[in-house]
């Protein structure tokens, strides 16, 4: 199961950085999003997969019995999917404002806040 | 409950509902110098306790250590909590006058307290993780005062640096991913004892590199650093001068802590890959500010080249160099948002900042002038200033170990800054004005609001330089505490060892 899922996380990575290096700002988002998800399920895939229960923890008790779930990287990618979809909502209405104020998504043409230094 | 540690951070949260409630009232900018203040006393109070204390932590909810969340603040964390808050404090009473109408109701009040909180978060945090979550607080906020006016070239900026951010962000949470599995803990206090047991620490080494690029990008080292010439002269003035006091020292900070605490298992060769960095950071830096011709462009490209001095104090790893890496990042903080506060004076006196376009600032208002030269002088190492002695005990630091050529770019980058600072000095503040304005302080809307915060931080340059025996004493505290971290994983872990 590690092995199958280390090959997606490759993909998605490979995926991405093709996306990215495209020219298009969306292009670029949707190449962001797939990096993302390629971080949270390294995370889960570092916390070790087992095939074990839900880590409930019995009445009475200190400490779940037997094989369990990993609590921790479940959390922790929890959080992070919710940060990270909030940056790319973030991220897609700033892509939208700048598509209706620049004129354009293309990267190479976004040189309002850098232009050609006159003094040059 | 350790009041002293969750203070400063509910504080500025507190405030930020509070102004964001008040959006629309005059009320607001005065929730956020309010809260501000509060804030500045609350860190001062943190900061009395760590002196006495040396180090001190909190376990939120009473979960111990490796398990729940910890607040911890030693000398590092707790100095730079206190410089934030007085950034903080400065910022906040200077957009009494530079924030409009507008701004102010689309929520600038509180997003700048949210702002302050992420920062201050990130300072005192103890885990990895919640190292993150400050960042993306910091990062969120940061992203909605870049673009809360809407132009062209905030847009352009905001694009920029919103893309390489989450880029950076990412790849720091592949690495808490993978540095989660070889060590099974997030804890900063535990991963320091933990790592040393990790068998394979070539893999470390590489995931050190992930972190290191990441928080490169934060703290805009070469060749990580174009995001930030690309945005910081879009803001408002206040919310560039806080982006360049407090934003890129955050990724400083973050370095400081993970390479002296976490990762210091093969400094052969991450010390030595960041010490190419710091170089190549200096002259990459000055060299962009040389070329530019834009006030706030000058001041971004300068922020680069002085992070250099920063990452080399922590390259070197001596005593020395990490105390002048600690002195230099609280007086980097103190001069730069100065430097950017007086732009935005200059801005609106001459109504511009391309240096080529205006001058006549020392004719007509030489009060302002004078307020120029002292942090200016001081970024640039002139004695007395704060600066000179931030600069000559990492360039000591050097020739200590018999690094002369990396000595010679440290003190070749100062002349260089001295360069760039004269362009400044000679465009815009000597050469009368090309379209014949007066610029006169007394045309100034809301003067004092301006003037004294930048009066009062000049003010502090003047008094770290003239009385610098005490902060370096400090600086050494803090040094010991960075490279002997016994104390600080004693405290954070407790009894649970």
């Amino acid at each position: 199961m590690e092995q199958l899922l280390s090959i997606l996380i490759g993909i998605l990575v490979a995926s991405a950085v093709y996306l990215m290096l495209a020219r298009n700002l969306l292009r670029f988002l949707f190449g962001l999003i797939l990096l993302s998800n390629a971080a949270n399920l390294t995370i889960f895939v570092a916390g070790r997969l087992t095939p074990g229960a839900p880590p409930l923890v019995p009445d009475g008790l200190d400490a779940p019995i037997g094989v369990v779930a990993n609590a921790l990287p479940q959390a922790l990618v929890l959080t992070a999917i919710v940060i990270g979809f909030g940056l790319f909502a973030f991220a897609l209405i700033l892509a939208f404002r700048a598509y209706q104020s620049l004129g354009t998504l293309n990267t190479d043409e976004m040189r309002v806040a850098e232009p050609k230094e006159p003094h040059q | 409950m350790s009041w002293y540690l969750t203070l400063p951070l509910v504080i500025p949260f507190a405030a930020a509902i509070v102004a964001y409630l008040l959006r629309s009232s005059p009320l607001g900018a005065w929730v956020s110098i309010i809260g501000s203040g509060l804030g500045l006393l609350a860190s001062i109070a943190l900061m009395a306790v760590v002196l006495d204390a040396g180090v001190v932590a909190g376990q939120m909810g009473n979960w111990p250590a490796p398990f729940g969340i910890t607040l911890v603040a030693d000398l590092l964390s707790a100095v730079m909590v206190l410089i934030t808050a007085i950034t903080g404090f400065a910022v906040a009473i200077y957009a009494l006058g530079d924030i409009n109408e507008r701004q102010a109701k689309l929520g600038y009040h509180a997003l700048f307290q949210l702002l302050l909180a992420g920062v201050t978060g990130a300072f005192l945090t103890g885990d990895l993780f919640n190292l993150y979550v400050w960042f993306e607080v910091m990062l969120i906020a940061s992203f909605g005062l870049l673009i809360l006016n809407g132009g062209k070239e905030q847009i352009d900026g905001g694009v920029k640096y919103v893309a390489l951010n989450l880029i950076s962000t990412i790849l720091f949470l592949t690495g808490i991913g993978l540095l989660y599995g070889m060590t099974g803990t997030l804890n900063f206090a535990d991963l320091a004892l933990k790592v040393d047991q990790v068998e394979n620490q070539g893999l470390l080494t590489v995931v050190a590199m992930m972190f290191m690029v990441a928080f490169g990008v934060k703290a805009a080292v070469f060749p990580l650093f174009f995001w930030l010439p690309a945005a910081y002269h879009t803001p408002s003035f206040s919310v560039s001068a806080v982006f360049a006091g407090l934003l890129t020292k955050v990724g400083v900070y973050a370095l400081i802590r993970m390479f002296t605490l976490v990762f210091d298992h093969d400094i052969g060769f991450t010390h030595t890959v960041l010490l190419w960095v710091a170089c190549f950071t200096m002259v990459i830096g000055v060299l962009g500010a040389a070329a530019q011709s834009d006030f706030r462009k000058i001041l971004s490209f300068h922020i680069i080249s002085q992070i250099g001095y920063m990452i080399l104090g922590l390259a070197l790893m001596t005593p020395l160099a990490l105390v002048g890496a600690v002195f230099y990042l609280v007086h980097h903080i103190i001069v730069k948002a100065n430097l950017f506060l007086i732009a935005g004076i200059a801005k609106r006196l001459t109504g511009g900042t391309e240096v080529y376009q205006i001058g006549g600032l020392y004719k007509s208002a030489p009060f302002l002038a004078i307020l120029f030269l002292i942090p200016a002088f001081s970024l640039a190492g002139f004695p007395p200033l704060s600066g000179f002695w931030a600069k000559y005990i990492i360039v000591k630091a050097t020739l200590d170990i018999e690094m002369w050529f990396v000595a010679f770019i440290a003190l070749a980058v100062g002349l260089m800054t001295i360069y760039s600072m004269t362009k400044i000095w000679a465009e815009a503040f000597w050469k009368p004005h090309p379209d014949g304005i007066k610029p006169e302080l007394k045309n100034l809307e809301h003067k004092w609001a301006q003037l004294v915060p930048v009066a009062g931080l000049a003010a502090l340059t003047i008094f770290i330089g003239l009385n610098p025996e005490p902060f370096v004493q400090f600086a050494e505290r803090t040094t010991a505490q960075l490279l002997d971290p016994t104390a600080y994983i004693a405290t954070v872990l407790g009894d649970v060892r």
